[in-house]
């Protein structure tokens, strides 16, 4: 498991892939698999806060686990509960159609523990405020690269108010162009100026769960 | 092999001044009179004095990055802007001749109609998966597959014909059919060659390319309408060709952010010896362009070589080295690659400074102005990069204390362009015109 760990860590995806194939074979329990993966990931984490670690290693740590949870998924009976879990709903504003950023921020949240809905692009403030009905979410993030994308996330944030659920949610901005003075401009409670940052700070507002 | 675009050229010096010369005669301009003829050399003159670093410009240009916000200032949307020509120029020519900058910047703008005709898929633009108001969006995709890239590296000219058009443009996708043409060199190889334009398929894709041709021309008529009248008041073009940085041409466009990114773990030789293979030709893509414009910079941007995007490491092994040969190959040729460093680049400030002194220009988005102006000022002519959040959102007082602040941090002792970090779509128009006029102000240099 520590081997296992450690490739995580290092990017070496072969031999990740190798070793969490090896355990599953000797019939570790797939939950201990998962956790150890948690775990990988807080080091990954921890190297791209040194200034070690950049975004290409975050898509790889991605790709790494995106392949282990296949593996793992026809071995688990019932789906993992989600109770007690923090939810984050996430989506790219009206009139983006960008999804990197975005798709980073959602893995990393559910490598950390997160229940996320990512609602996709292009989405207007109406469709943010149905998700927020339906899922409940203690957070919700807007990404945007373009410019344009500032409007989109004021408008949304009003939304949210009219539709008498700003109280009801944290709501953080990330991507492109956004900066402090866009967070202000928008309304929303934070700016996220990387997707490690974005956790840290949905992580803060949940008591790190 | 010969290693080359490597060395500065012992004749580039003398070839830079030639083409200052070309672009400061302006020849193919109709200028409105002798005023604006001589208005205009002095603004060539002032860019140039920026670039060179030999002596400190009179005052600093003011050239900020128009981006879509000509469309907007005139009120007309994006799709207007894309499909009614005369709307396009019309905006671009009230935009020029209200402001008054020290340049010109070309619409970033193409043909609707001729996306349209192509079926580009590439990226979605108004009225064609984005709304009508918004600007056209990139979609990001693999476009290459993973396992090709030594179809790439093999033929890059075949890959982009047979498999990259293909799959961009959906009228063009008889092009898979066209042969290798270096095997076309024998008369028993004139009928294979021959073969597949004879066909209904490949009739109709060439149809359709003479069409979006013809609406091209349309469209350029246009664009040098409105751009011959803003230059014949005086205003050269701040730009006039295009390259890009290899690892860009991939990681863009071809692999997308994710496939290259993923490749610098699984395939890194092959990554690399890709981005060399597309050195030479993006060297000649900006020279052809420059030529065609009679301009001496061609328009750079990048992209993934931002902070955050890689490593140090990864920056100084995948993205740096055939960058840096492009800019050698283009400075060797005479020209000035305009670098528009897109996000941060305050990690890279080192690495970038390794360009021969007073032959490109670094343009910022996102960077420290301050500290690019210790690590390249002595290198080279910087750029940027005042806020466009801060156009969108702030106020006067605070446009004209950021004017002040960049230009004392950047523009001491000349070296220095003032621009925008990015284009200033969505940009309040009293906030763009205080700018300028701070700008103008601040940007004098005492004698």
């Amino acid at each position: 498991m520590e081997e296992l760990v450690k490739a995580l860590i290092e990017m070496q995806e072969a031999e990740a892939i190798r070793k969490a194939k090896e355990l599953l074979d000797r019939g570790t329990d797939p939950m201990k698999l998962l956790e150890a993966c948690s775990a990988a990931m807080e080091g990954v984490g921890s190297r791209f806060e040194k200034g070690e670690y950049f975004l290409p290693h975050l898509m790889m740590a991605g790709e790494m686990l995106r392949q282990i949870s296949e593996m793992i998924k026809p071995l688990i009976k019932e789906g993992k509960s989600s109770k007690g879990k923090s939810k984050y709903l996430i989506g790219t504003v009206k009139g983006d159609i960008h999804d990197i950023g975005k798709n980073i921020v959602t893995f990393l949240l559910h490598a950390n523990g997160f229940e996320v809905k990512d609602i996709g692009i292009d989405q207007p403030p109406e469709n943010f405020v149905e998700g927020i009905k339906e899922f409940q979410p203690q957070i919700v993030g807007m990404s945007g690269l373009l410019t344009l994308a500032f409007d989109s996330m004021k408008k949304t944030v009003q939304a949210i108010k009219d539709a008498g659920l700003r109280d009801k949610v944290r709501i953080m901005i990330g991507g492109g162009q956004c900066s402090e003075q866009v967070k202000e401009y928008a309304g929303a409670d934070a700016y996220a100026p990387d997707a490690i940052a974005g956790v840290k700070i949905a992580k803060e507002w949940t008591g790190g769960k | 092999m010969k290693q080359r675009f490597i060395e500065l050229a012992p004749d580039a010096e003398q070839k830079q001044e030639e083409r200052f010369t070309i672009w400061r005669a302006g020849e193919a301009i109709p200028f409105a009179g002798a005023d604006a003829k001589a208005a205009y050399q002095e603004r060539v003159t002032l860019i140039k004095d920026a670039i060179q670093l030999k002596k400190k410009p009179s005052r600093i240009a003011v050239c900020p990055s128009a981006g879509f916000f000509p469309m907007q200032y005139a009120g007309i949307s994006m799709y207007d802007a894309m499909y009614d020509y005369g709307a396009l120029k019309k905006a671009v020519e009230k935009y020029h001749l209200d402001l008054e900058l020290d340049a010109y910047n070309a619409p970033t703008m193409v043909s609707g109609k001729a996306l349209e005709i192509l079926d580009f898929k590439l990226y979605q633009w108004p009225g064609h998966g984005v709304a009508k108001e918004r600007e056209y969006q990139f979609v990001e995709d693999e476009y290459m597959k993973a396992g090709e890239y030594y179809d790439l590296i093999d033929d890059p000219t075949a890959f982009f014909l047979n498999r990259f058009f293909p799959r961009i443009f959906g009228a063009l996708k008889p092009f898979e059919t066209i042969p290798l043409l270096p095997g076309i060199n024998e008369i028993l190889l004139v009928p294979p060659f021959a073969r597949p334009f004879g066909t209904e398929p490949m009739k109709k894709a060439l149809t359709a390319l003479t069409q979006a041709g013809e609406e091209t021309l349309g469209f350029l008529a246009v664009l040098g309408e409105v751009g011959g009248k803003v230059m014949g008041r005086g205003f050269p073009a701040f730009s006039g060709g295009f390259t890009k940085a290899p690892f860009d041409v991939i990681g863009d466009s071809l692999r997308g952010t994710r496939g290259v990114m993923l490749d610098m773990f699984r395939c890194p030789d092959e990554l690399k010896e890709a981005c060399e293979r597309l050195t030479p030709i993006m060297v000649k893509y900006g020279v052809n362009s420059c030529r065609a414009s009679g301009h001496i910079m061609p328009f750079i941007p990048l992209h993934k070589g931002a902070d955050g995007f890689l490593s140090d490491e990864q920056f100084q092994t995948f993205y740096w080295p055939t960058l840096r040969k492009v800019i050698i190959g283009l400075v060797n040729e005479g020209f000035v690659p305009q670098l528009f460093a897109e996000g941060g680049y305050n990690q890279r400030l080192d690495v970038i400074s390794d360009v021969p002194k007073g032959k490109v220009v670094w343009w910022f988005d996102r960077t420290d102005m301050k500290k690019a102006k210790e690590k390249l000022g002595h290198v080279a002519c910087i750029a940027g990069n005042f806020p466009v959040d801060l156009l969108i959102t702030g106020k006067r007082d605070e446009i004209r204390a950021n004017c002040k602040q960049l230009i004392e941090s950047a523009g001491k002792d000349g070296g220095y362009i003032f621009t925008t970090g990015a284009g200033m779509q969505g940009a309040e128009p009293a906030n763009v015109k205080a700018m300028v006029q701070a700008a103008k102000e601040y940007g004098i240099y005492q004698k």
